[in-house]
């Protein structure tokens, strides 16, 4: 008997278990690269964490240096994005700005896409009281204005930094995926394995972190990539009223707010931090859908986008 | 399916009554009426502002739950109270509502409609040039938050000014302080200062739920029913508009309700931005006045607008749907 016709029961369960996932990862993968939108926007993305992140090596000006000697210059070989009101460099702030917007971004998303699988998992897998009253909690939630609430509470949170506010997004960026999960997980509870497992004496919570949250990981990927966008968009727009981000650190909605009065006198005080900002949510969301399409093809392009914005 | 509108109806009533409460707390908890007083010129004694946040109910040496009380039962009886400044906050309600009904509906009725048709249009054209070129345009007016897109529209209207040399976008206020003239005159002079917080508001709409549509539309596209339609001998168009758009909008109904909820946030900050007096507006300018009585009347017409939307939505798919109509 040669290794090629092994029958399958001898073969190492993991590794059975392995190859129609990898296989999967490369289809997926290939359909994502085929895609021209999707491809551009990884591309993007990747250009602007490298920015972000390796930008503040490249130039010698600190983010809150002060350069006396230029005031509202234009960009030059000095100052590569010009200098603001007080003689800050655009270049330095706009790449902290970014850096700071992007890691605020990256961690609401992670944070809220936790939230909603557990308590969506668990709404459905439970029923009964603990899915209405779950539910309820989330109706509630999504009765509230987010941006309103957001808007009260966060002065109260200043002490607690940005990640006070990383915290306060997440609070109310998870109710409609955890809407998803639920009615996902309702329909994965009376699937034969989901059964099988209970019957066995599993517990509850090691059902839903084993066998249902795997099964609806590639909505929760897909989510959580768009949440991304979401995030840095509120973000910046509560950081725009002065309700984000406090100064002296800076994020895109701040410097965007300060470059508001001169944008057309002094573009370059607006225009980069304002154009950096929809350059990285349109690559986040050309991923997401390029993501989305590649995952689970019969979906519709456009389909699942959510009102996760402003 | 007379009960299960009165059913949803009962549940939003309990939500609307919790989220309420919530915001009030929450309001009193986290704003500091006594900040509004601080710092000025002349210095106002400690007396005189704590008998006046007493007056309008906020003075946080009242226990909380006795704020509460009170304010909740005038509340019932249809009185949200006074603002920080005394006056009543029924009447600046009133106001402030209609500013924002003005500055939003012909936006929200111009983005909606055309959303739809130019989904619909653009699923019937997959694929082609123009599906791209909208779905591309859209995309990239989704990635832009709705204070950039105001500014960037400021700033082309100043841009345009300024290279005419004259004054024809106006993008300050609901209309020209001190403005004589007739009828004609104040009408031309309000629709010259609607016009760009309408196309900022329409844009939004017309991108989203274009999207949206598109999608709905393309799995109503490919199905049976629609082809026997066109087989018994409906004209392309008829099929498409009547037995294909019809059916495509059922789900949106749920995105419409959802869609009122950005609007309203997004009218805080085309309402800023623009310099319109209305609900949005009120809404920043009382965290930063700490002005509770506002706040909650704010969070209040917010949480009525979400319900009453959905509630609409409800009535929508029951009235789009015949199978939740008979059910």
């Amino acid at each position: 008997m040669t290794t090629t016709t092994t029958p399958a029961v001898l073969v190492d369960a993991e590794a059975v278990a392995e190859r129609p996932a990898a296989s999967r990862a490369r289809v997926v993968a290939r359909r994502f690269v085929r895609n021209k939108g999707a491809l551009t926007g990884a591309v993007v993305l990747v250009a602007l964490f490298l920015m972000a992140f390796a930008g503040p090596y490249v130039t010698h000006w600190s983010y809150d240096a002060i350069d006396y000697t230029a005031l509202r210059q234009p960009p030059s070989a000095r100052h590569w994005f010009g200098t603001n009101g007080i003689g800050q460099d655009v270049f330095a702030q706009t790449v902290r700005g970014l850096q700071k917007s992007l890691l605020i971004g990256l961690l609401v998303a992670l944070f809220s896409t936790v939230l909603a699988s557990l308590v969506g998992a668990c709404a459905g897998y439970f029923g009964g009281w603990t899915d209405r009253l779950l539910m309820f909690a989330v109706d509630l939630l999504l009765v509230f204005p987010s941006f309103l609430i957001i808007a009260i509470i966060s002065p109260r949170l200043r002490s607690g930094g940005w990640l006070a506010f990383v915290g306060l997004l997440a609070v109310f960026g998870w109710m409609i995926t955890a809407r998803v999960v639920r009615s996902m997980t309702i329909s994965l509870r009376e699937r034969e394995f989901v059964r099988a497992a209970r019957y066995m004496g599993v517990g509850p919570f090691r059902v839903i972190l084993r066998h249902v949250l795997p099964n609806v990981a590639s909505f929760l990927i897909i989510d959580a990539t768009i949440a991304v966008g979401g995030a840095v968009m509120s973000e910046t727009a509560l950081s725009y009223f002065g309700f984000g981000v406090q100064p002296p650190d800076v994020s895109l909605g701040t410097l965007i707010a300060d470059g508001t009065p001169s944008a057309v006198t002094y573009p370059w005080m607006f225009f980069f931090a304002a154009g950096l900002l929809v350059l990285f949510v349109l690559a986040v969301n050309l991923v997401g859908d390029g993501l989305r399409d590649a995952i689970d093809p019969t979906a519709g392009g456009g389909r699942g986008r959510k009102g996760g914005r402003r | 399916m007379g009960v299960y509108l009165a059913k949803r109806l009962g549940y939003y009533v309990v939500l609307l009554v919790v989220a309420i409460c919530l915001s009030y707390l929450l309001a009193s908890v986290a704003l500091d009426p006594r900040a509004y007083y601080a710092g000025r010129q002349p210095p106002i004694s400690p007396a005189a502002v704590d008998a006046h946040l007493t007056a309008i109910g906020v003075n946080d040496h009242t226990p909380l739950m006795d704020r509460f009380g009170h304010w909740a039962v005038r509340a019932l009886h249809g009185d949200l109270g006074k603002t920080i400044d005394g006056t009543s906050v029924n009447a600046e309600f009133g106001r402030r509502l209609g500013v924002s009904l003005r500055l939003l509906l012909a936006g929200t009725i111009i983005g909606t409609v055309l959303g739809v048709l130019v989904g619909a249009w653009t699923a019937v054209r997959q694929y082609r040039l123009s599906d791209r070129v909208v779905t591309l345009a859209s995309f990239a007016l989704l990635s832009t938050p709705v204070f950039l897109l105001a500014v960037l529209l400021k700033t082309g209207a100043i841009w345009f000014n300024n290279t005419t040399g004259t004054h024809v976008i106006q993008f300050t206020g609901e209309s020209t302080p001190g403005l004589g003239g007739g009828f004609w005159t104040v009408l031309k002079d309000r629709s010259v200062h609607l016009l760009l917080p309408t196309i900022s508001v329409a844009l939004f709409a017309i991108a989203s739920y274009s999207r949206y549509q598109r999608s709905t539309m393309l799995d109503v596209l490919g199905s049976d029913y629609l082809r026997t339609a066109r087989a018994k001998g409906l004209r392309r168009r008829t099929a498409l508009l009547r037995h294909g758009l019809r059916t495509a909008l059922i789900p949106m109904s749920t995105f419409f309700s959802y869609g009122f909820l950005a609007l309203f946030t997004g009218a805080t900050f085309t309402e800023t931005i623009f310099g319109w007096h209305g609900m949005g507006e009120w809404f920043i300018s009382s965290i930063n006045d700490n002005d509770v009585n506002s706040v909650v009347a704010v969070n209040v017409f917010a949480a009525v607008v979400v319900l009453l939307s959905g509630f609409l939505a409800d009535l929508l798919h029951a009235a789009l749907d015949p199978r939740v109509r008979h059910a």
